[in-house]
């Protein structure tokens, strides 16, 4: 708007996607987290996944555990029910709530303290299962809310701002992800916008477990020279395997692509998320292959971002408990009790 | 009862072994556990039950798949005692490694049968021996020499059928029942059976008191086990969500619950109006429950206390975040993995106070079968309309052995599933806010995700929060929401079970007993009132937090034993708690804790002593 115009003219209305809601409609509570911090980069992407997606907020369910990044639920989406659960525990909350209800869309947010040691317990088993949701890592490293302790996904060698060396051997929640059975595994760097929202929305289109480790640098207690979780150590190893597209169901659109060099995929709602190789010979649609690359590129040091593991056709969890579709927590009484007449036979074998 | 009482009587004065002792005995049964012996013991039991006498059978079992000792007792009482009864009146002693021990602590005048090799008769001169050449008397009934370890238990019911005067039809018809689905080994266990029977009427002389006579006590009744009665009551309570993790006591609940709902809650096309998760560990099985919990569903688990232990964080986050879930705790013999096939009421106090800060919870205390039934379906009931987690306490003896019941009543009233507000409710009034006190009881309004409404959404979390569910450490939103949870708790006392009372107003003295020591309480009250002349009144109690009854009961005696299965008096503590400081030196304890379930005699050897008489 010109400074000098002296008649007011009418905003335009605000732009609405399919759903026919603003990007307003699924922004959140104010960040209480630190400025720079890489997990309000993820927050936003997630709003405009959502918002790009044109998800229901009604019904989408946020979950997260304890920590820094758990409480990022709270900074995003506000329509939705949002659950903060309890310290690395947030995916068996999470089970609870699909076997209640399978048609609300889930959305955990974990950290790498939360997922990888306290949480490592329920992690595995969340991944065997391939429960439909949405699984996000924000991973620095470190413990943010206790000012600054290793965790679990620290490299060998990365070093505190105080000195302290870690001397054990990182966990790697996208090779244990795809080895246990997620169907959707990657990961990406809080920085990088683009392939962050392509991947989120992509998310969105599928149905079992996704799993994204999200690099995100903690400004406050990991971001310094020695750091393998800083943004500028990001910025000098985070090596794509694929440039990651992704066409939703509801956009007709016709991309030319070259099948020798780009992948298609088809997701459940109908989407399709395009993976177009890069240098690296990667096939994310082979696990065993995939594992391979992902240990040998550690070993480099360097950070495989990307769709690392996707396989649309594995049956869910929600499809192997073969229940009847209206959610069991909606059912009446006249669906969930037996009549009388099953009492009275159960007690006559009984006599 | 009574004219079959002076029947029987008249009958025993006509006995020829010195006083007949009709109706009324023990009989303890050892085995090797995994050696086949449950099929006869159950067996055993049908067969006094079809004759109509009351009985009781208690399965005393290691922790162990095969090999070690196993002892089972069945005791018939024309008075319709079911409790543990402490001496073994009837012996059957089929394991070689148990039974130079089994045979010494017998009180004189007992019986027993024994395999002959082990020649037992040696040991003591004042008591029964029948002694059974079992593995003789198994070849010609049995051609497969690897199924004769099984069926050579059937041969003592055969043997126990003669001695005792039990119908062999009975144990026939029971046989059948038994392997109902399985036409062969029917055949081959009712010839073990007629084996038995044959040998001990051609080779024994009856020499001892014990027999059984039919009577008709057990018209219309059933044989349930606790632990199955419970999953029959969580069935017709409409549970959609079940999540758990396999530990002894409580597995057959579960397991008994997934064969019922496989029955009766598949649709016709096919699909389950239920889902039933084997979890990764308790932690993960209470994260589901309260998961599913605040999503809508009816939601359970069952446990025992390392699960427990196990469960105590997450019931934290569901005492404050208001989430509702049916916790059953089938509790054993602790602390730590303790004695794991044996009971104990030992998981009071820690599940009254489970978990960090300032958190109480509500427990239902079944004593019978037919509460395990009834009581499930008011801990959803309860659960939801008090958006907490409801612990239904069972113990072994409950859960795991075979109890009579009359038939089980269907609900009278509809499910209660508290106050949800659905899209309209929230249109019409504008929105609503989580943690507010609407109506003064405590009690706030909750939505479910996936209501279709702009205003349905709140955020649930364990951390501080304000009415309005949103992130808060100021102090007066603390307390206001601690208070409301207290006084949600007081609101509680008026909709649990209320104690059952039995008193004539004449007598000082007070009982107080809950869960299954209650058995014990009958027959001992009976004891010390026949015997010692001292006359008792009883309040049995069925839930915590206790209501204005319980203090009444205990301003109206002078003295109040309270009577219960740990060592540390768990029920007379949490009792002390809620009553007035002048009240509190009124209270006594009678405490058993040794893996047994309570027998009547020590209860009343004990309050006897108390008593100084």
């Amino acid at each position: 708007m010109s400074a000098t115009t002296t008649t007011p003219t009418p905003s335009p209305a605000p732009k609405t996607n399919h759903a026919g809601l603003t990007v307003l409609d699924y922004r959140g509570g104010k960040t209480t987290l630190c400025a720079g911090c890489g997990h309000n980069a993820i927050s936003e992407r997630i709003i405009d996944a959502a918002y790009e997606m044109g998800i229901q907020p009604e019904n989408l369910v946020k979950l997260s555990g304890i920590g820094c990044s758990s409480k990022s639920p709270a900074y995003f989406v506000s329509k939705a029910h949002g659950f903060n659960s309890v310290h690395g525990r947030m995916p068996s909350v999470a089970t609870g709530v699909s076997l209640a209800n399978h048609k609300v869309m889930l959305l955990g947010v974990s950290g790498d303290g939360d997922t990888a040691s306290i949480g490592m317990g329920q992690f595995v088993h969340l991944m065997r299962r391939n429960l439909p949701l949405i699984y996000i890592i924000e991973d620095n490293g470190v413990y943010g809310l206790t000012k600054g302790q290793f965790s679990a996904t620290a490299d060998l060698g990365a070093k505190l701002k105080t000195g302290v060396v870690n001397d054990l051997p990182p966990i790697d929640t996208c090779a244990m992800a795809i080895q246990l059975g997620a169907t959707f595994v990657a990961r990406s760097f809080s920085g990088d916008k683009k392939q962050l929202l392509t991947l989120l929305k992509a998310a969105f289109a599928h149905k079992g477990t996704v799993m994204i480790d999200v690099v995100s640098p903690c400004v406050t207690f990991n971001d310094h020279e020695g750091s393998t979780k800083s943004y500028k150590y990001l910025k000098d190893h985070d090596e794509p395997v694929q440039e990651v597209g992704f066409v939703p169901h509801f956009e007709n659109i016709d991309v030319d692509y070259d099948p020798g060099t780009t992948t298609v995929v088809k997701m459940h709602d109908g989407s399709s998320l395009r993976l177009r190789k890069l240098e690296h010979e990667y096939d994310a649609t082979n696990k065993r292959a995939a594992l391979d690359i992902m240990g040998a590129s550690h070993e480099h040091g360097e950070v495989l971002t990307g769709v690392l593991y996707v396989n649309t056709k594995a049956p869910s969890f929600t499809d192997l408990l073969n229940v009847v579709d209206q959610p069991l927590g909606q059912l009446p009484e006249s669906v969930t009790r037996p009549p009388k007449k099953v009492l009275d036979q159960i007690m006559a074998e009984l006599q | 009862m009574a004219t079959i009482d002076i029947g029987i009587q008249e009958r025993e004065a006509q006995g020829n072994q010195g006083p007949r002792k009709v109706n009324d005995f023990s009989i303890q049964v050892a085995t090797v556990n995994g050696s086949g012996s449950q099929s006869a013991n159950s067996v055993l039991l049908r067969s006094i039950f079809q004759m109509g006498v009351p009985v009781s059978g208690k399965n005393l079992f290691p922790s162990n798949i095969a090999g070690l000792p196993t002892w089972y007792t069945i005791r018939a009482s024309k008075h319709g005692y079911v409790a543990r009864k402490k001496e073994i009146d009837f012996l059957v002693a089929m394991n070689a490694e148990t039974a130079n021990e089994d045979v010494m602590t017998l009180p004189a005048g007992a019986v027993c049968v024994y395999d002959e090799p082990l020649n037992l008769n040696q040991l003591r001169t004042d008591i029964t021996f029948y002694p059974v050449p079992f593995d003789k008397l198994v070849a010609p009934v049995c051609p497969d020499a690897k199924l004769r370890r099984l069926v050579k238990n059937m041969i003592y019911v055969g043997v126990v059928d003669f001695i005792l005067s039990i119908d062999l039809h009975e144990s026939e018809n029971a046989v059948a029942r038994q392997f109902s689905t399985k036409k062969k080994a029917a055949e081959l266990n009712m010839n073990a059976v007629r084996a038995g029977f044959d040998y001990a009427k051609a080779t024994f002389t009856k020499q001892d008191p014990f027999s059984v006579e039919p009577m008709k006590e057990n018209t219309g009744k059933i044989i349930i086990d606790g632990n199955a009665a419970a999953a029959l009551g969580c069935m017709f309570a409409g549970v959609t969500v079940v999540t758990w993790y396999p530990i002894t006591p409580s597995t057959s609940l579960i397991e008994s619950l997934i064969e019922y709902l496989k029955e009766y809650r598949i649709t016709p096309e096919g699909k389950a109006t239920f889902a039933v998760v084997q979890a990764e560990d308790e932690l993960a099985a209470i994260g589901m429950v309260l998961g599913a919990g605040w999503a809508g569903a009816r939601s359970m688990t069952s446990t025992s206390g390392p699960g427990i232990s196990l469960m105590t964080e997450f019931v934290g986050l569901g005492y404050y975040a208001e989430l509702p879930g049916v916790i059953f705790d089938v509790q054993r013999v602790g602390p730590s993995t303790g004695l794991p096939t044996r009971t104990m009421q030992g998981d009071i106090l820690s599940v009254a106070f489970l978990s960090h800060g300032d958190t109480k919870h509500m427990m239902l205390l079944p004593s019978s079968v037919s509460e395990c039934y009834t009581m499930a379906m008011e801990a959803f009931d309860l659960a939801e309309k008090f958006q907490t987690p409801v612990f239904v306490m069972l113990d072994l003896d409950l859960g795991m052995n075979n109890w009579t019941s009359t038939p089980f009543q269907f609900p009278d009233k509809p499910i209660d599933r508290g106050k949800v507000l659905s899209a309209e409710e929230l249109t019409r009034l504008g929105g609503f806010a989580r943690y507010k006190d609407v109506d003064g009881d405590g009690i706030p309004y909750r939505t479910l995700p996936g209501t279709q409404h702009n205003a349905a959404a709140y955020f649930t979390r364990g951390s501080g929060h304000n009415e309005k569910a949103q992130y808060s450490e100021r102090p007066e939103d603390y307390k206001n929401n601690i208070d409301r949870l207290a006084r949600k708790f007081e609101t509680v006392r008026k909709f649990v079970p209320a104690p059952v009372k039995e008193e004539d107003g004449t007598s000082k003295i007070g009982i107080i007993a809950y869960g299954t020591t209650h058995w014990a309480l009958v027959e001992a009250r009976d004891q010390m009132e026949k015997e010692h002349g001292i006359k008792t009144d009883y309040l049995r109690l069925r839930a915590y937090p206790f209501n204005q009854d319980l203090h009444d009961f205990i301003k109206r005696h002078d003295r109040i034993y309270v009577v219960e299965q740990n060592r540390d008096g768990q029920m007379h503590q949490l009792i002390r708690l809620d009553v007035a400081a002048d009240q509190v030196t009124k209270l006594r304890t009678v405490l058993h804790y040794n893996g047994l379930p309570i027998d009547a005699r020590s209860v009343t050897e004990d309050i006897r002593n108390q008593e100084g008489k």
